[in-house]
């Protein structure tokens, strides 16, 4: 056999005593799943492209649809499991290297599940943010070891560039390509309502999206796509890309069906190339090679933004973390390897990179025990799933969170992880006009803020319960945090004790 | 006064507008009674090619030419609102021939039927616009031309 | 059971101090007396003072107050003071035996110079040489610890209420300008005398009544810089920040108030650009020594006291003056035992420093 048929992974399931026959799935499915039967005036479906976006299950007007997993399965094996099979197959059919998108799906451990929250009883009083001042503002960026005075004794205040932040929370990198112009534009406008920022990935800056400069963080990965020296000045900080959380080790790839008009102006690349970043910056083969790197950029936009270099959470991460410190840079992001991305090898994001948790607890232990923890802000993403994420985050030692995965979600994304065909129903992760204008940045933006305005909320009212007024006193507050069915090993590593200790 | 408009370049041409139409002025409890295996008179109609889309239905004139032109006085206005008394309708479709948007049909009744803002029916305000999955369809208060 | 140090220990107090501005020195009978209106504010688990000016003979050495659990300890802890420091003055400190007061291990103190030699050596100045003294005997010396280390001043505590620990060191006998008394109420039992308070580092003490939130995030911070938080206690920490920001980072003790009680965002917005602008620095600055949660407290320190709430205010604590002395304690009725006579009772607002300074000139 040539080609194995490899059976589909989801069942269209339509309730036909529901169905109205009003064809909107139809016309709502970029992968042409559901077609109208003019002979039998009935509405059919060709399972074999369903990517289980949901888009046509949402639409539905009479919910007449299911999208379900297909019971056609192989032989019950531990071992050797259906998708492992059919990946096989798959590769046999191909000779190609798997394609995936979004984060790592696999079973692996997610810590912050493991991981509880303090409240107060009795020796001190929890605090109600109705009705008392609660602070979620934080500054990052580099804090002077020493303070200075002035010939009046007044201490000096110029301090090194900081990014100000309403709430610990900001919109991490995805580049206009990998995303849309709307789905751009509904992050820009919601950084700039919520006071945060949004990142431009490595897809330059659409000259509309200049505006949100104050409120934009540049990024200038290996491929340097998009940048120029006006593009270092819009943004209100830069980010130095060197790794994914989603595929430590390996670049990018945008095929060059998506460089198409303006996208390809942004990236300042040829129309229908592929925008290839390699996978190490060929400029930075070392640690003191990446500080030249952060002082050009810092010349270049005259000593006035912070600069973020951003890392995938690899097995020696405190240690790359201690050397970043003393780079020169302001700020690091560690993205963990439930990171998501537009694209990435299937192994390589299932298989390379370590817990987010795990990083961030020991690279913030390292760089105290090396007392250089003020020389830098430690930002975390890499599946950040709510408030209470951030917390924990935070009482870990994070100064920051960045957010993605959950950003596409509030804007329509149903994770059906097929970013990289193009295709997305959403009008998220596609460059197709008639899938863009899906994506109303209007009705997207005000998602992002609802969602960004309810973790305040919920992170406002986890602090109260520990008595905290100001997240700066929950920075670090491991004491903050207990762990449940974790190893001896692991509750060393994150710093907290088990519950009930 | 508030009125439909629309908003073209958000709008995905996926007709639930159409639908949700058809159903609130249905006077039926579900959806699939109202609609299924029946062909459907929406007052709005989601017009355009391959490349732009839009939902057409009545502007509510301030001069409305399909008033002037009723033989059967069955059109008329009510607080800006141009309503149709399908029991005076004769079915001439006078008005039809004189709407420069194209906003009134015939429905199976053989008498013509349009967009009354949702205000003879249970919805209140327009289904069409609350059920816009994309924000194309408004209904709001802007200046009077 | 485990003892304080091994697991974090939470406890409610009561606080109490008094200062002559002019520097006119005291006996420790009237703030042992202040204690016990507020004797429910304790449970016997620990006691304590802190008295300034009261060894005007050795001004110029350190006073090291050290508990030993038996001889042997006292023993290793004397060689290597011997190898680091002259000791000018080796005794025990006189106490009362009385039936309140039980457990009791060995109490001595060492007046006592750094040796110049190694100063030199280390090239450190000799507060930064005795404090990373202290720290390495309390952390790696068993059965010692080194609970008073400032010049002309000294803390006395014990397992007990705070009045009968007053009687116990006999307190009546010494005088000082200044005195800062604690009594504590844990939550635990470990009958340590170490985990009473005050808490001191060279001439900085604290007593503290709360339990504050911050503690880690505090606590790791200042870890950072050296201190070692042996106890796991507020008051220890609250220590260490004071000695971090006033002795290291020289702010001033106003500053460090914006700094532990910071006015919050929306405060700072109100005031003038330049003062906005110092104050926002210091919080952006020092943002990791931010203290929240319930707090009173009184730092004790050369030529002063300074007393602070939390930014809040979910703690009491009350001020009164009377001619040049000023009485500060969680209860009014602590004041009216210590001065009937006080006048001007306030409370101050949540992160209001109250600071009040010996007259300039006065101490020599």
């Amino acid at each position: 056999m040539n080609n194995m048929y490899i059976s589909p992974d989801y069942e269209v399931i339509r309730n036909m005593s529901r169905c109205i026959t009003c064809r909107v799935c139809e016309r709502q499915c970029a992968n042409e799943v559901h077609s109208f039967d003019p002979d039998g005036n009935v509405m059919i479906s060709d399972e074999s492209k369903c990517v289980n976006c949901k888009r046509c299950v949402s639409l539905c007007p009479t919910h007449a649809l299911k999208i379900v997993k297909n019971e056609d399965t192989l032989r019950e094996n531990a071992n050797w499991q259906d998708a492992t099979i059919k990946e096989i197959y798959k590769q046999a059919n191909s000779g190609g290297v798997l394609l995936s998108s979004m984060g790592n799906p696999k079973p692996l451990p997610v810590y912050w599940d493991k991981i509880l929250i303090n409240a107060s009883q009795v020796t001190n009083p929890p605090i109600d943010p109705l009705r008392e001042p609660m602070e979620t503002r934080v500054f990052l960026g580099k804090k002077p070891d020493h303070i200075e005075r002035d010939e009046n004794g007044k201490i000096k205040t110029d301090l090194a560039p900081q990014l100000e932040l309403s709430v610990p929370i900001m919109f991490s990198a995805m580049s206009y390509g990998s995303i849309s112009y709307n789905a751009h534009k509904s992050l820009a406008t919601a950084a700039k309502e919520l006071g945060i920022y949004y990142n431009t990935g490595e897809g330059g800056l659409h000259e509309d999206f200049y505006v949100y400069g104050e409120n934009t963080i540049v990024q200038v990965a290996s491929g340097r796509f998009g940048v120029h020296e006006d593009y270092l000045n819009a943004g209100a900080a830069i980010e130095i890309k060197m790794g994914q959380g989603a595929k430590p080790g390996i670049g990018g790839h945008l095929p060059g069906a998506k460089i198409v008009g303006d996208v390809s102006k942004t990236r300042m690349i040829p129309e229908g190339s592929d925008a290839i970043s390699p996978a190490p910056h060929h400029d930075i083969y070392s640690i003191e090679d990446l500080r030249q790197l952060v002082f050009s950029l810092k010349e270049a936009s005259q000593y006035k933004k912070p600069v973020i270099v951003k890392v995938a959470a690899v097995h020696n991460i405190a240690a790359i973390a201690s050397g970043i410190a003393r780079s020169g840079a302001d700020i690091i992001a560690i993205d963990g390897f439930r990171g998501g991305t537009g694209a990435a090898p299937t192994r390589i994001r299932d298989n390379v990179g370590i817990p987010i948790e795990l990083a961030l607890a020991s690279v913030d232990q390292r760089l105290r025990e090396e007392g250089i923890r003020n020389n830098v802000s430690l930002v975390v993403g890499g599946s950040i799933r709510s408030a209470a994420d951030v917390v924990k985050a935070i009482a870990l030692g994070a100064d920051a969170c960045y957010i993605a995965t959950a950003a596409v979600l509030a804007l329509g994304c149903h994770l059906c992880r097929t970013c990289q065909t193009g295709k997305c129903n959403w009008g998220i992760a596609t460059q197709r006009p008639e899938l863009v204008k899906r994506l109303n940045p209007e009705i997207g933006s005000q998602r992002l803020v609802n969602l960004i305005t309810a973790w305040k909320h919920e992170i406002k009212e986890l602090m109260g319960g520990m008595g905290i007024n100001s997240i700066e006193a929950l920075r670090g507050n491991r004491l903050m945090l207990r762990g449940v069915g974790l190893t001896g090993k692991e509750l060393e590593i994150l710093g907290i004790s088990h519950a009930g200790e | 006064m508030k009125r439909v408009f629309v908003k073209e370049e958000w709008c995905l041409g996926c007709h639930l507008c159409e639908y949700n139409c058809a159903y609130a002025n249905s006077g039926l409890s579900s959806m699939v009674k109202a609609l299924q295996g029946k062909p459907i008179f929406p007052r709005i109609h989601v017009n355009g090619n391959d490349s732009v889309t839009f939902a057409v239905s009545c502007r509510h004139c301030t001069d409305p030419l399909c008033v002037k032109s009723c033989i059967s006085g069955a059109l008329h206005r009510e607080n800006g609102v141009v309503c149709i008394d399908k029991n005076k309708c004769v079915g001439c479709l006078t008005c039809m021939l004189v709407c420069p948007y194209g906003a009134l049909v015939q429905d199976e009744t053989g008498t013509v039927t349009k967009c009354e803002l949702c205000t003879k029916n249970s919805c209140g305000t327009p289904a069409c616009v609350a059920g816009c999955p994309n924000n194309a369809i408004v209904f709001e208060e802007r200046c009077e031309e | 059971m485990k003892k304080e140090g091994q697991i974090r220990i939470p406890s409610g107090c009561a606080i109490s101090a008094m200062i002559s501005k002019e520097g006119t020195r005291m006996s420790g009978e009237k703030i042992i007396e202040s204690m016990i209106p507020m004797h429910d504010r304790s449970n016997g688990l620990g006691g304590g003072f802190a008295a300034y000016g009261i060894y005007p003979k050795f001004k110029d050495l350190y006073a090291f107050h050290i508990f030993f659990d038996d001889k042997v300890a006292k023993e290793e802890c004397e060689k290597f003071l011997k190898d680091r420091f002259e000791v000018v003055l080796s005794e025990v400190i006189p106490i009362h035996k009385i039936p309140e007061i039980t457990d009791v291990p060995l109490i001595y103190r060492y007046f006592v110079a750094p040796l110049q030699s190694v100063l030199a050596r280390l090239q450190i100045d000799e507060n930064e040489y005795v404090a990373r003294n202290v720290m390495t005997i309390n952390t790696h010396l068993d059965g010692t610890y080194v609970f008073s280390c400032g010049k002309n001043m000294g803390t006395f505590k014990a397992v007990g209420f705070p009045e009968d620990v007053g009687r116990f060191y006999k307190l009546d006998e010494y005088e000082g300008y200044a005195w800062t008394a604690h009594g504590r109420y844990p939550t635990n039992t470990p009958g340590w005398w170490g985990g009473a308070h005050p808490f001191a580092l060279l001439d900085y003490s604290v007593v503290h009544n709360g339990e504050i939130s911050s503690y880690d995030a505090n606590s790791r911070v200042v870890e950072m810089y050296g201190y070692k938080c042996n106890l796991q206690t507020d008051t220890e920490v609250i220590t260490y920040i004071a000695d971090y920001l006033l002795r290291k980072q020289g702010v001033t003790l106003e500053e460090m108030a914006s700094i532990v009680s910071a006015p919050f965002w929306s405060t700072i917005e109100k005031k003038s650009p330049k003062e906005a602008e110092q104050l926002s620095y210091l919080r952006k600055v020092y943002s990791g020594m931010l203290i929240t949660g319930p707090f009173s407290i009184i730092l004790g320190f050369t030529g002063g006291i300074m007393a602070l709430n939390d930014r809040l205010k979910l703690r009491s604590m009350v001020v009164g003056e009377k001619d040049d002395k000023v009485y500060i304690a969680s209860e009014e009725a602590a004041i009216r035992v210590m001065e009937p006579e006080a006048q001007n009772i306030w409370s101050p607002r949540g992160g209001e420093p109250v600071i009040v300074k010996v007259k300039e000139g006065v101490l020599t």
